[in-house]
Order: C-alpha cells, then structure tokens, then sequence
C-alpha cells in the first residue's frame, strides 16, 4: 500500500512527465540500453551456443564458464570499467553485455544440442550440408529455447540497466539514485515501479516473439505432451 | 571556551607518555589500566577515575552507545577515530558505518538510533538544520547550530580540520582559462558541466547557492559521487569541466587538481565536529571527542585520508596510529 501510495504521489505530478528528466524519455533510455546490450549478448551468445549444441565441442567448458560468470558483480564491473576506460559507451555496455549472456548460451546451447539425434540422422540421410542441417532442423526445433534464453537475458539486462545511473547516466535508474540520494521516497518507488512494468513488458514481448519464432509442427507437438 | 579546552590538550598527554613508557616492559593488563586512569585524570577532570575504580558498573549503566558515519571514506576514518578513542576510555561502542547522506543518516540521530556521528558543521546546518541559513564563518555556523538544533541534539568542540566542498577543476582548465577563484567561472560556465553527488543538484550549497552567490548556470549536471572515484575519473576524462571535490581529497595533490578559492563562502565552513545525541552521552565520551576535535588539523586530514583512499591502509591502523601520535591512543 505504502509503495504504492508512494509512488503514485511522486508520478502524478505533470512535472514528472516532461522535459529531459521526465518518464518518457528515462523510459526510452532504459529500452536503448537494453536494446543495445542484448543484442551484442545475442551476437556473442546465440551463434556460440549453436556452434557447441551443433558440435558438441567444448560444451562442458562453455556452460560452465558461462554460469560462473554470472557470479560477476555488475555493478563492481561498472565502476571498475568506469574508472579504466573513462566514461565511454563499453563502461556501461560490458557490464550488462556479461549479464545478458550466460542466459541466452545456457540455453541456445541445451536447445540445439537437445534436437533428437534421429531428426539429426534423417536430416543428414537427406544430403544436408552441416549449415543446411543447423538452419533447416536444429535451429527450428531449439527455437523455444532459443526464445526463453533470450527472454531470460532481456529480463535481466532491461532490469539491471538501472545501474547506468550510477556513472551520470539516464535510465530509470536515475529516479532511484536521486530518490535515494535525497530520501524521496516517492521518487524511488516510482522509478521501481516503471522498471517492474518494463521487465513485464518485455516478458510479454517475447511471449509474443515466441508465437511467431517457433515452427507451427512444434507448437502443435507441445500442446499435444 | 577555546582558551581552556588548549590547555587541555597540552596537559593531559605529557604525564600519560612518560606513564606509558614505564609501562612497556610491565605485562599484566592491570597495571596498565591503571596507568591509563592516571594519565586521564591528568588531563581532563575526574570523568575517567571513577569509571576504571569500578569498571563493570558504569559501562553497565551507560550502555552502548553507536557511532555512525556518512557513506565515504574520510567520515568512516572519522568514525573510526572516535571509536577507538571512546574505547580506550573503557566505554562500550556500536560502529554503524557507512549508513548513507545526511538525508538519511540525520534523522536517524535525531530519533536516537545512532548516538555520535563526526559532522561537518557548515553542511549539517544548511542541508538539514536550517536550509535558509546564511552562516559562513566557522563561529557563525556553530552559533547558528547551538540556536537552531532539535534539543535532542548537540554539536561539541568543533576541530581546526575543514573539509570544504570546492569547485575543482584541472591544472590544464585553470591555466588556458586563467581560474583561481569561483568568480572567474563567469563566461566559462555556461559551456561547463559540472559534476557532484546527485544531490548537489537540489542542495542549498550546490546548484542553487552557485547561482545565487555567483550568478553561474552550467551548461549541465552530471550526477556522480561524493568526491569519489567517479567524480574524480569524470574530471580526468573530460567527462565533465568541474566537479564538487572535498578540499581534503588526496587526489587534488595525485591528479593535479585546482580547488577554486571561494570568497563570497558559497560553501560555509566545514569544521569536522561531532554531532552528539544528548542523552547518549556521558561526560567522558564528550570530553574524549573535545579531546580530539583539539588536536585534530586539515592537513593531518589530508595525510589520514591519503593513507587509506590511495595507500590503502587499514582504517583503524591509520586511526590509532594518529591517536597514538596525539596522545589519545
């Protein structure tokens, strides 16, 4: 209740609404941030994890490296990249990049290297090139899993780009920041609030992207199991 | 006040070093003890004898009491002095370092859930005791404050050790632009940005008292830290022109920075004084921390927070070996 009535005083106010500081635009920062982290974390992860699922080679290293880099503390790495590199686009990039990874090769990994092996054989019996086999056969049977690593990702990254404001930059997280710095509750809780939209947002965005991405056969098989 | 609290300082730590030079090759923890009650008596009354000719029952009674700090390092040091000072008089403290801005730590004393925290008297006055306050001088400020603090609340004897806020710029800005003082900002500020805590926007001594005392509207706020590696990366970097650096930070000397003067004291004084929860306190923790904000100067500040901020020395080493030099250790 208290949260709530908090941050409903805070974002009532037109002032909120406009200008450089204003909602709107801190709401487009954050989905630019995001935006930008994962997809270098797709570029990075998504043909990795298709190339380990496809060959097998180098999984048991790969995943592993991938889920004990989850242990990196972001913000740590900010600051630190901050303090290194100066205030550039990767202090703030790298970070959120190494956060939206490990989710998006876990399971691009486990998606493509779980395709039956009798699907494998068929597609192979065919006359399919490996590359004709990854686009044709792998690729679209490990979509769901393909989806969920990247929902997974986006959800962490879109969250977590709040972090940007602590080296001056925008996002929602600047509301929180300030409100803190201040004791402005309302303002705090406002900026949370719209950073919990955002994730749900996003979680129904990529529900959406699901029901596209993934071959109507498959569907049909996951209703029917 | 001044006069007498001197004498003090100068009194007390001569018996006490001669006692404990004596003492060096005695083991028992007795003995000690009771050399350190002589040396105290010596020096500031009878608070200290009657706590140590029964030392269960008074520390039963005056219970704990909790020293905070603000979230930086200098503060923390700070506290971290106080702390080792108040035990060494045998009285029990709870350290709560680190607790945030003054926006969050002062109600917090004020209710009485933190007993001491060392404040700097200019800012506690003007961002939570009286916003419109147009103290500057160190004996206005702490006249303002004794008027106008919560009577649950006191300041103590203030020390000669200030860490101002400043505007600060690079050599390299100083000499193309020919800056020495706040004043000569004038044309230049417009295309500056400016960098500080995100409160500095909103603060009376920020943003606002900048454009009041001196007529300057920077191009831009760039929310950092508290004179904290991110301002301080920022300035090196370009990132911003000019920054809110405390006076007493060891990277003006390392990075080659400029804290511009400040004559029309947009920044009021900052002595380092302990703000004090009235009940919390005893007579001989008030004249414990009197005793250091005695002894205690800017550049003794300065070379503390080099050792631990850019030397990276154990706060508590560097506490009580600053202690140990004053005669308080």
């Amino acid at each position: 209740m208290s949260f709530f009535s908090f941050a409903w005083n805070w974002l009532k106010q037109p002032a909120q609404w406009h200008g450089s500081g204003g909602i709107p635009v801190r709401i487009l920062e954050q989905l630019g941030y995001t935006a930008l982290a994962l997809l270098v974390a797709a570029l990075i992860a998504v043909p990795l994890g298709i190339l380990i699922g496809h060959t097998g080679r180098g999984a048991l290293a790969v995943v592993n490296v991938a889920n004990a880099w989850r242990a990196i503390p972001t913000l740590g790495l900010l600051v630190l990249l901050t303090i290194w590199l100066g205030f550039n686009v990767l202090a703030w990039l790298v970070p959120l990049v190494v956060l939206g990874i490990p989710p998006i090769l876990v399971n691009v990994y486990e998606g493509v290297a779980g395709v039956d092996p009798e699907l494998r054989d068929a597609a192979r019996g065919m006359g399919m090139t490996p590359w004709q086999q990854v686009r044709k056969v792998e690729v679209p049977v490990a979509m769901p899993l393909i989806v969920l690593g990247l929902r997974t990702g986006a959800i962490f990254v879109v969250a977590t780009a709040t972090i940007a404001a602590y080296i001056g930059l925008g996002g929602l997280g600047r509301y929180i920041i300030d409100g803190l710095a201040v004791s402005n509750y309302g303002e705090v809780a406002g900026g949370a609030l719209f950073v919990v939209l955002l994730a749900l947002a996003v979680q129904a965005l990529f529900i959406g992207v699901r029901r596209v991405a993934v071959p109507k056969g498959l569907r049909q098989q996951g209703r029917a199991s | 006040m001044f006069p007498r609290s001197r004498f003090a300082a100068i009194a007390s730590p001569r018996p006490r070093r001669n006692l404990r030079a004596g003492a060096i090759g005695g083991l028992a923890l007795l003995t000690s003890l009771g050399l350190a009650a002589c040396g105290s008596s010596g020096g500031s009354g009878s608070t200290s004898s009657s706590s140590s000719s029964n030392p269960l029952a008074p520390s039963a009674a005056k219970g704990t009491v909790v020293v905070g700090s603000a979230n930086f390092p200098e503060n923390e040091l700070l506290a971290e002095i106080y702390v080792l000072a108040l035990q060494a008089k045998h009285v029990k403290v709870t350290p709560k370092f680190n607790i945030g801005a003054r926006e969050v730590y002062y109600p917090q004393i004020q209710k009485g859930s933190i007993s001491i925290i060392p404040e700097y008297n200019g800012a506690l006055l003007t961002t939570s005791v009286d916003t419109s306050s147009t103290a500057a001088t160190t004996a206005q400020v702490d006249a303002a404050l004794t008027a106008k603090l919560p009577s649950t609340l006191e300041i103590l004897t203030p020390s000669s050790a200030q860490d101002k806020d400043s505007v600060t710029v690079t050599q390299a800005t100083a000499k193309k632009d020919h800056l020495t003082s706040i004043s000569d900002l004038k044309p230049f500020a417009k295309k500056m940005a400016i960098g500080g805590p995100p409160e500095f926007k909103t603060r009376s001594d920020g943003l606002v008292g900048l454009k009041k005392n001196y007529g300057l509207t920077f191009g831009s706020f760039v929310p950092l830290d508290e004179s904290g590696p991110l301002t301080l990366a920022a300035l090196q970097d370009g990132k911003v022109q000019a920054a809110d650096v405390f006076t007493t930070t060891p990277q003006i000397v390392t990075d080659k920075l400029v804290a511009l003067a400040d004559p029309k004291f947009n920044f009021a004084a900052q002595n380092v004084i302990p703000l004090v929860y009235k009940k919390a306190v005893t007579p001989t923790i008030t004249s414990t921390l009197n005793a250091i904000s005695q002894r205690l100067t800017t550049n003794a500040l300065l070379q503390m927070d080099k050792a631990v901020i850019i030397d990276h020395a154990n706060y508590s080493t560097v506490a009580s070996a600053w202690l140990k030099a004053v005669g308080l250790g």
